[in-house]
């Protein structure tokens, strides 16, 4: 009892501590997933839909793999999310965008890509999921940034 | 290298808000031998109202420079963009769209 009540303190100290931690969340578990599939599994997304209608702009070639430039939108009525998942990164998850109303649903990012591979994206409308994907080819990797 | 100052440009385009915000911060990885340290939240606001709530990993480039885009909008209106990174740091930029 005094133990719940003390770690339950703890957690009260720390809330007060750090107001935004406390707000924001990471998904640590879907970033630390070491394939896309795993990824998308923890993000609830396992089986996306093909779809057209999620436009990815970026190189076909990018030289440096350090900076590569992805433009992403989703054409989808109702897009709420978009996932950028860079397939033989390490770890895939690149980052998740989450759209309120009042946002559009797109977003322009640089991102480090180790070697060639397939980016993609998923995009989430209406609780169902969809994705796209994109190979770039890299020059130089660059993950050691 | 530690995170230093953004820097945001806000204007109106065919009658939506872009928003191009650049974030001085290393976003290093674990491969690069040194610590890991990188942005993990992004959040923008619009006159004070949450719009785009971001997670992002270590892939993201170093010094991110991101854009996004608002329905609508005026000149005027006031946005925000706050970061926070895994070492609990933290900064923001404020400005009105021109």
């Amino acid at each position: 009892m005094m133990k719940t009540r003390r770690s339950l303190l703890a957690a009260l100290g720390a809330l007060l501590l750090k107001p935004f931690a406390a707000l924001a969340a990471w998904n640590e578990q879907a970033f630390g997933a070491k394939t896309a599939a795993d990824a998308l599994k923890t993000l609830g997304a396992a089986t996306p839909a093909p779809s057209k209608d999620i436009v990815i702009e970026a190189p076909q070639i990018a030289e440096n793999g350090a900076v590569v430039p992805i433009e992403i939108s989703s054409n989808i009525p109702g897009t709420t999310a978009i996932a950028v998942l860079i397939e033989k990164n390490p770890f895939p998850l690149a980052g998740r965008f989450e759209f309120k109303e009042g946002a559009l649903p797109f977003v322009k990012l640089n991102v480090k890509m180790g070697e060639t591979s397939d980016v993609r994206v998923v995009a989430t409308a209406g609780g169902k999921h969809f994705a796209a994907s994109k190979e770039i080819k890299v020059t130089i990797g660059g993950c050691g940034g | 290298m530690a995170a230093g100052p953004m820097k945001m440009r806000a204007t109106m385009a065919g009658g939506n808000t872009d928003v191009r915000v650049l974030m001085s911060h290393p976003m290093t990885t674990a491969q690069s031998g040194q610590p890991l340290h990188f942005i993990q939240n992004v959040v923008v606001k619009q006159n004070g109202k949450t719009v785009i709530e971001a997670e992002i990993s270590q892939a993201v480039s170093r010094n991110p420079v991101f854009s996004f885009r608002l329905k609508g909008g005026a000149k005027g209106d006031k946005i925000e963009v706050s970061w926070l990174d895994n070492k609990g740091e933290t900064n923001k930029i404020e400005s009105a769209v021109a």
